[in-house]
């Protein structure tokens, strides 16, 4: 396709150039997939919109033409602006408007009779937006979606319900062409088995990624501690960078260690350089002020999470810091490429380990970042709770037909593989909750009419299914608010279990301000501001990410090296010294260690599966000690190792790794377990179990709550096969439970070597120092009891 | 039967960790907001499907209790059924778990906010018992002295040395004693919401549910 002369004479007057990858992009236009794989700033918004541009500049296109959907709704809202300007410029005959959960209910209603040329939305207002009976109407005539940060949504439970979205779209609109743009990732072919209609070819165009980055370590005088996130030796060295450099991000892997780093880079602050925090559990209002202070200049530095890994293009960061180990190249190399949007200038970027085991990691993931070497957990099929939101949705815009539902569904790549069975149970459990007791026949939600076709028992339910449409379930927070008479201020949001551990006078971190509980007054956390200089509890949790195999697995290959001149000179010591008194973990092998100390016995177990999987390791080897008479006492888990600590030493571990002893010891663990109730809980929103959203004023004071766990509870007891059991088991094998690698890793290993040692090893050293360690309660408390008594009786003269 | 004692009126009590109040020289049994039939309720208007064994499992919890007890009289302390529609469609199944637990003793059903009215199962049917010194109602009155009531479904959080601990409690005062709901499917009012601190005197205890009964000072 050739562009406009409009088009082409716009380019030429502004001295721009139509960039290869641009010109790819018309040249397929009419394929019916494509997906480019280019890094941000690369034009890759224009590049996905001039086909679209070229398609409507003659006029006369009547109704919707282009979707464009995105993860974020500030990224819906700038892109609007960005396309505005051209649009006008060129004077093109295109309405363009965005539709997120901050559109006026007036403006929706019209853009569904009425809609514009080009829409703006996100996953969530397009799953809505097909469960109106008119969905038919306002999608007819539409010819392209544009996918944007499809990498981001491809990763998530949005992008499986996204395609399911637009499985329906591709029924009502047969002409439509699928385009992704998506930043650099390890398996294009994966994303592009997603975005296109299976079983339609989908051609992957590469842009120029241009110059490579310039990233490095952060040399600092100060040496990295022995454990912990926090980082804080580096705040003076990272200060001296935002002083060097125009703007700065500087990245943290959690909430937590984000509001205790700013908090300290302030303290530091002499200059009183202008410094903004920016993360997901900050209040909207805030967010919005520091990103608009960004746009403008206003700010040298962000410190930020995740947040801020998608978004908006700031031409002017020209450093990207990361604070701790990055755990997973693709979101390092992502990160980095923040940094210097300008077309064919390299980004910087400098990593911070935050402790000693962190430089070793860092430094593979430097390596693999420099060869480009991404890494990436396949997803497996569509999950089966995102299809029973799906099916409710469908029923929603008017009655369906089973087996045409189940045809569309199986064009979504996620879902080709989808068994009938599967999708019966699905359908089964909306339109009767899929009880082994049938129980709901005359109340079902669904019902099936004379002429076989499905749909509502009750019309007016449509109401309530719309209004708990979406797949983000955010773990139960609180709001927090600055105490009424001085304001009322909302600052953000921290989660019900913090809320939970905090007592009156404690004080911790949010915004970058330290502020003092105060009360909790209709589910609203009330605080007051407070001018201590350090807070009493500085932790809120937030995601931990466990570090990928590609990483674990590039350490253990440094690990095999005979010396390390990559690495710093206490790094190197400490390796080494646990090589002469112990022995270095090797790939295909498991390293146990065994020792005593402190009057107790310890086993250190080098799994290197990542964080979530050590930590249910951890759980479940101390269940299997507790059974065997080892009398555990405890575990803590980092992301290469799991430390135990009880009464006897262990002898013989090669029968705790029996994979189907471990296996057994999973499902009787996840019985009881708060992680898998938290992942029950989640999939029962996503499936309508639980609903989120009800009408109606609010009950206060929780009386009515339908507690999920005595939901979990319940089909355990009674109905353990049922479907959102038998979900929620599959997402344990991966997410916070993630069994998936403790099998991967068993399977991975030769042989086991324990090594009875008689002291702590330089290598299990830092461990001892990790917080979230985890009491076991068991016989060895018993004991412990006995033998207290038994002392306590003795020196009385009693026994 | 890791039950606290407790006297009210007189009259020698005991709130049992399941949440049932013994008064042993009655052999009387009481529990409170039952909820029979909540789930399918929810269907009908609608909602989704939740699943459907709270019935059973509630009512295989009271058999426990009741064999436990070895209880001469039940009473059941009003919202004993969702609402009156949920008490005519319970399945026949429930019927006769229910008629078998009525067997050889007395029943007493009270009425409810949700169940204002007689249900066809058997049993008597009252507004108000009046037992002794005691007064059985659904719904605790200003003033009343010697009064066991229940409808708040009322919890309580006590923090320990590592974590805070939320659970169905019953608030006992000198005057009355508030059980907690004994239905499956059943949230909580903490009792330091302001209807439960009002109603509760200065010195009230808060019973926590369990495996073992524990009373604490009531949180307020």
């Amino acid at each position: 396709m050739d562009l406009p002369p409009q088009i082409t004479a716009w380019f030429d007057r502004r001295g721009w150039q139509v960039h290869p990858h641009q010109q790819a992009m018309l040249d397929r236009a009419l394929d019916p997939a494509t997906l480019l794989i280019a890094p941000t700033g690369g034009g890759k918004t224009m590049a996905g919109f001039l086909p679209t541009l070229a398609e409507l500049a003659p006029g006369g296109h009547d109704g919707l033409h282009t979707l464009y959907v995105s993860p974020l709704k500030a990224l819906a809202a700038d892109i609007k602006r960005n396309l505005r300007a051209p649009v006008d410029e060129i004077g093109l005959p295109i309405r363009i408007e965005d539709r997120t959960g901050d559109t006026s209910a007036t403006a929706k209603k019209r853009q569904r009779a009425d809609p514009p040329h080009i829409l703006l939305t996100t996953p969530e207002s397009l799953a809505l937006l097909t469960s109106y009976e008119d969905a038919g109407r306002t999608f007819a005539g539409l010819k392209r979606v544009v996918i944007d940060e499809i990498h981001a949504l491809a990763e998530s439970k949005r992008g499986d319900q996204l395609m399911l979205a637009l499985a329906r779209l591709q029924t009502l609109a047969p002409d439509l062409r699928r385009v992704g743009l998506s930043a650099t990732v390890e398996d294009p072919s994966a994303i592009a088995r997603l975005l296109a209609r299976h079983p339609d070819p989908c051609a992957i165009l590469q842009a120029d990624p241009g110059p490579a980055p310039d990233i490095s370590m952060l040399e600092t005088a100060e040496q990295p501690p022995w454990a912990g996130g926090g980082a804080a030796y580096a705040v003076g060295a990272v200060l001296d960078q935002v002083r060097q450099h125009k703007t700065t991000l500087i990245f943290h892997n959690t909430r937590a260690q984000a509001e205790i780093f700013f908090h300290n880079l302030w303290l530091a602050n002499e200059d009183a350089l202008p410094i903004g925090i920016h993360h997901g559990s900050l209040d909207r209002v805030q967010r919005e002020r520091v990103e608009q202070a960004m746009v403008r200049g206003d700010l040298r530095a962000i410190v930020c999470t995740g947040s801020l890994d998608l978004g908006i293009d700031w031409g002017d960061v020209d450093l990207v810091i990361q604070i701790g180990a990055p755990k997973n190249v693709k979101r390092l190399v992502q990160r980095i490429g923040r940094a210097n949007h300008r077309y064919n200038a390299p980004s910087k970027a400098l990593l911070v380990p935050a402790n000693r085991f962190e430089v070793v990691e860092c430094v593979a993931a430097l390596e693999a970042a420099r060869e480009g070497a991404l890494d990436g957990e396949p997803r497996g099929p569509g999950p089966l709770d995102v299809l029973c939101q799906h099916i409710l949705i469908a029923a929603c815009a008017g009655p369906f037909d089973a087996d045409t539902l189940f045809a569309e569904v199986k064009t979504a790549g996620a879902y080709a593989d989808l068994s009938r069975a599967a999708f019966d149970d699905c359908l089964d459990f909306c339109a009767t909750g899929g009880y082994a007791l049938r129980a709901y026949d005359q109340w079902q939600r669904l019902k099936q009419r004379p002429d076989g076709l499905w749909q509502l028992r009750d019309p007016r339910t449509a109401q309530r299914i719309r209004m708990n449409i979406g797949t983000i379930i955010d773990s139960d927070t609180l709001k927090v608010r600055l105490r009424r008479n001085r304001g009322g201020k909302p600052l953000g949001e921290v989660e019900e279990a913090f809320a939970a551990s905090l007592s009156p006078g404690d004080t911790f971190l949010i915004g970058g301000q330290i502020v003092r509980y105060e009360d909790l007054r209709e589910l609203v956390v009330e605080v007051s501001r407070n001018a201590s200089r350090k807070p009493k509890i500085a932790v809120f949790s937030g995601t931990k990410f466990a570090t990928s195999t590609q990483l674990s697995n590039r350490v253990l290959d440094m690990f095999a090296q005979d010396s390390w001149p990559g690495l710093p000179g206490h790094t190197r010591d400490w390796l080494a010294l646990q090589r002469e008194v112990s022995r270095l973990p090797e790939r295909g092998r498991l390293l146990i260690e065994s020792f005593p100390h402190d009057g107790r016995e310890h086993i250190c177990i080098y799994g290197f599966a990542g964080r979530n999987a050590q930590q249910t390791l951890g759980l479940l080897l101390t269940k299997r000690l507790e059974e065997t008479g080892h009398a555990p006492l405890g575990f803590v888990a980092t992301d290469y190792a799991t430390l135990i600590w009880g009464l006897d030493a262990v002898v013989d571990p090669a029968p705790l790794f029996d994979i189907d002893a471990l296996r057994d010891g999973l499902d009787r663990w996840l019985a009881g377990n708060a992680v898998m109730k938290r992942t029950f809980r989640a999939s029962a929103t996503i499936a309508g179990l639980i609903e989120r959203n009800i009408m109606g004023p609010r009950k206060t004071g929780r009386q009515m709550t339908m507690s999920s766990d005595i939901l979990y509870d319940t089909l355990l007891k009674y109905d353990p096969d049922h479907l959102m059991m038998r979900i929620t088991r599959t997402e344990a094998l991966r997410g916070l439970v993630d069994f998936g690698r403790i099998e991967a890793m068993i399977a991975g290993i030769s042989g086991i070597d324990l090594l009875r040692l008689n002291r702590i090893t330089p290598l299990s050293a830092p461990l001892f120092l990790e917080h979230g360690r985890v009491p076991v309660a068991g016989s060895a408390e018993d004991r412990l009891l006995a033998e207290e008594a038994e002392a306590v009786m003795q020196s009385a003269g009693l026994a | 039967m890791n039950g606290h004692d407790f006297t009210l009126a007189g009259a020698r009590l005991t709130a049992l960790p399941s949440g049932a109040l013994w008064w042993a020289d009655e052999e009387l049994l009481c529990v409170s907001d039952l909820h029979l039939g909540k789930a399918e309720r929810h269907a009908r208007r609608g909602g989704p499907a939740l699943p459907p064994y709270e019935t059973r499992d509630t009512l295989l919890r009271l058999a426990d209790a009741i064999e436990a007890s070895g209880a001469g009289h039940v009473v059941c302390l009003g919202d004993s059924f969702d609402d009156l529609a949920a008490a005519q469609a319970l399945s026949e199944t429930v019927r006769l778990m229910l008629t078998r637990l009525q067997a050889g003793r007395r029943w007493t059903w009270i009425e409810g906010n949700h169940d204002p009215g007689p249900v066809e199962l058997g049993g008597s049917h009252r507004n108000v018992l009046t037992t002794g010194p005691l007064t059985f109602r659904h719904i605790a009155e200003p003033g009343a002295v010697g009064e066991v009531s229940g409808h708040y479904h009322p919890k309580a959080q006590v923090k320990t040395r590592l974590r805070r601990i939320s659970r169905p409690a019953f608030l006992v005062d000198g005057c009355r004693v508030i059980l907690p709901a004994f239905g499956t499917f059943t949230g909580g009012l903490r009792s330091c919401s302001a209807e439960l601190s009002g109603l509760m005197q200065p010195d009230a205890l808060a019973i926590l549910t369990g495996s073992c009964a524990h009373a604490v000072p009531m949180p307020r």
